[in-house]
């Protein structure tokens, strides 16, 4: 286990020494992220100028609550400059002002909306939770983006509510103190109370409320930052991958395979060295714009949490490149090619509701689209239990792709002639 | 069954541990420490290594001697374990390659022919990670690195990095490395290609060095004059084939009758029309020419040197001086080869 340490911190020393390699993989992404502050007028005391009244149209066919609180959050003072809803009332409206480019995106929130979640007054909950319709304008990718964090804030709230609501009552009803009929009358009173709070307080993203109480207002580098973070973070790892075929070639692998150092523990140290190098780049990038931008990540557990998952998915893309070619130019080449299109297809440059659906469920394969949508969800107000699904989801690719690389190194060997 | 499979595993790591310090080199009985076997290996059709065996005994700096090729550092890459044998098998202190892999690697020490080290860290850093990965830590580790550091004389530029290092102090921390843990047995394979004469110079005599201190040294090269100074045995390899073994007295002896006959010029002159005229001439095996001196291989040389001045009047080319060599390894290989070392 020692040597395994060994080995990874020595990979972490030599990365850190490449004056290249710290350009990719912190300058560059810093400068990125910089460079859209200033577009959107981050830096300029404005936190909206730059981009500003993005049209958007919010058709609400339902009657409930949650619909009005959605509207009065697009309404809101906060969101003025930045936003510029219009209320069509038909869909068809809605879609005529995307194809005029009128509208950067449309937002239809469905009959029964509010219901499916809050109970009425019988206590009863219709069905399945009723979806919202993001409609995204692909000529403004940018601007949809935007629209689609604010909504998914939004969205990210009310179901921290509602599980609230739903875990008190199931406890409530545990004790045998509670009967079915007054539950059904407290699950009236707390939907009636969480519509007021979507309401009252604009819960959503925009008020996501610090420790000291002090409203923080939504930051459109909260969108622009995660995204790059986590394409330059697949160049960490084609590095790391790239290390072990290097090494190779240039010698040491086979001069560390004939000390006594099982290939299990030099894998294991090389791979633990893709990883804390992927960690390590994160937290700077993370850590660094937390101080220079004053970005507000979320709950630092939660982003601690999905740095570690992160990073073991992108580190499994890493192993499992250095497994799939045979010089570390393919390795350097083919890397960049998956960088940018892992960038593209996980939604780092845009929002991926513009791509066809298809191309959608592709860009789940990639760590940037997961660990996006936990950062995005994370800096939107989400808590540990919001981001459950990629965190799940990064740790289970990997896991496939780690036991993917050892099979296919096992079966091949370590060093090459 | 288990019971004795268990004490006779035990009984081969006392027997290593106990064999593990180096000694001074002894007058005893030399006992093969190294044993190969009929090793074969191929990488897809190709057979690198067809069936070779030898040994090598305590406390001799064995030689093995052939061209770029040959297969020297395939056979040394399998009995360091890096590569398994297509068949035979090799065997260190007794443990077999095959079987006991990381005992073999506990007792060897290995030079690499290509530099096999991290260009980004230090020297310092470079023998701090591998004297680590050789089991290495704490005190003794960096006794022994300060050791190493003044056995090849970069004490004072252990500091800087590698990249920063000419070719031939490079070498100096590629062998330091492989004394780190004071093997017993130490493979050295090529420690020369591309370095200046001087640090040549430097290398062959440390060689000499350790091996009197008592280390065991497997030394591969494919210059003749290096395996004639330095080896008590040579095996000459070409094409996968061991094809000669024994001592330098034992190999020149199938070539008693063979001479040298070397000629220099001037270094502006071009050798080749002189080489061509040489080859020419009766009684002549083989003429070469490297850089401005031209070697003859004949049965008898003395025999040779008024044709050899008169085909220099003829070409236009000045002789400055001219030596008759004794048969050495060179003539060996062409006799077995029909070929010289550098071809």
């Amino acid at each position: 286990m020692r040597k395994l340490f060994i080995i990874a911190l020595k990979d972490l020393k030599l990365i850190f020494r490449d004056p290249a390699a710290l350009i990719l993989m912190l300058l560059a992404p810093f400068l990125i992220t910089l460079g859209m502050g200033f577009i959107t007028g981050r830096f300029s005391g404005n936190t909206n100028a730059g981009i500003s009244s993005i049209p958007v149209a919010i058709v609400n066919q339902d009657e409930g609550e949650l619909g009005q609180a959605l509207k009065a959050v697009f309404r809101s003072e906060e969101l003025a400059d930045l936003v510029a809803p219009t209320f069509p009332t038909r869909p068809e409206e809605a879609t005529r002002l995307l194809e005029a480019d009128e509208a950067s995106a449309a937002i239809i929130i469905p009959p029964g909306f509010s219901n499916s979640i809050i109970p009425d007054e019988g206590g009863s909950i219709s069905g399945d939770i009723i979806q919202i319709d993001f409609i995204a304008n692909p000529n403004a990718p940018t601007n949809a983006g935007i629209l689609r964090s604010i909504l998914n804030s939004f969205l990210t709230q009310v179901e921290v509510g509602r599980i609230g609501a739903e875990v008190t009552l199931s406890q409530v009803a545990q004790t045998g103190k509670l009967t079915p009929e007054l539950a059904a009358q407290l699950g009236e009173v707390f939907g009636t109370q969480l519509a007021q709070q979507s309401a009252q307080t604009r819960p959503i993203q925009l008020k996501n409320t610090t420790a000291s109480g002090a409203a923080v207002k939504f930051d459109l580098l909260m969108y622009f930052a995660p995204g790059m973070a986590l394409m330059f973070l697949m160049f960490a790892v084609t590095y790391g991958g790239r290390s072990l075929l290097l090494e190779n070639r240039t010698g040491t692998l086979p001069r560390l395979l004939q000390t006594p150092t099982s290939s299990a523990q030099i894998l294991g140290g090389k791979v633990l060295g893709i990883f804390l190098t992927a960690v390590t780049q994160l937290s700077i990038l993370i850590g660094g714009t937390s101080l220079l931008f004053r970005l507000d990540w979320g709950q630092p557990l939660g982003v601690v949490l999905l740095i570690l998952a992160a990073a073991f998915a992108a580190s499994g893309w890493g192993s499992f490149m250095a497994t799939l070619f045979k010089t570390p130019a393919q390795v350097a080449n083919f890397g960049s090619i998956i960088m940018l299109v892992f960038g593209l297809l996980g939604g780092s440059f845009f929002d991926m509701s513009l791509l066809p659906e298809w191309v959608s469920m592709l860009g789940k394969i990639t760590p940037n689209a997961w660990g996006l949508q936990g950062f995005t969800t994370l800096a939107g107000g989400g808590t540990l239990s919001s981001i459950g699904e990629p965190l799940l989801a990064l740790a289970l690719m990997g896991i496939i792709l780690f036991a993917a690389a050892s099979i296919w190194m096992k079966r091949r060997g370590l060093a090459r002639k | 069954m288990l019971l004795l499979h268990f004490l006779f595993g035990l009984l081969k790591s006392l027997t290593f541990l106990y064999n593990l310090p180096i000694h001074q080199k002894s007058e005893e009985i030399m006992a093969p420490i190294l044993e190969v076997r009929d090793l074969v290996k191929k990488y897809g059709d190709f057979t690198a290594v067809k069936g070779i065996s030898f040994s090598v005994e305590e406390g001799e700096i064995f030689s093995l001697l052939g061209p770029n090729g040959a297969g020297k550092t395939t056979t040394i890459s399998v009995i360091s374990t890096l590569f398994a044998p297509s068949s035979g098998d090799a065997s260190v202190y007794g443990f077999s390659v095959l079987k006991d892999p990381m005992a073999v690697k506990g007792c060897i020490g290995v030079v690499p022919q290509e530099l096999a080290l991290y260009e980004d860290l230090t020297a310092l850093e470079n023998l701090n990670f591998w004297g680590q990965m050789y089991g290495l830590s704490g005190k003794a580790l960096s006794d022994r690195i300060a050791e190493v550091l003044d056995q090849i004389g970069l004490k004072d530029k252990a500091k800087q990095r590698i990249k920063t290092y000419s070719g031939g102090m490079k070498r100096r921390v590629n062998i330091g490395i492989g004394l780190l843990h004071k093997p017993k047995l130490l493979f050295m394979d090529e420690p020369t290609v591309g370095i200046d004469p001087q640090s040549r110079r430097a290398i062959l005599d440390s060689v000499k060095e350790l091996n009197q201190q008592g280390m065991t040294i497997l030394y591969t090269t494919h210059y003749m004059e290096e395996a004639q100074e330095l080896s008590d045995r040579v095996g000459i390899i070409d094409h996968g084939e061991l094809i000669a073994l024994g001592t330098q007295e034992e190999l020149t002896r199938q070539v008693d009758e063979t001479d040298t006959l070397v000629l220099h010029i001037a270094e502006n002159e071009d050798p080749q029309p002189l080489v061509e005229r040489l080859q020419s001439l009766d009684g002549v095996r083989r003429a070469d020419a490297i850089d401005h001196e031209i070697s003859l291989i004949t049965h008898s040389a003395q025999e040779l040197i008024a044709p050899a001045i008169r085909a220099a009047e003829e070409t236009g080319i000045k002789i400055y001086s001219m030596d008759i060599r004794e048969p050495n390894l060179e003539a060996v290989f062409l006799h077995l080869t029909g070929r010289a070392l550098r071809d």
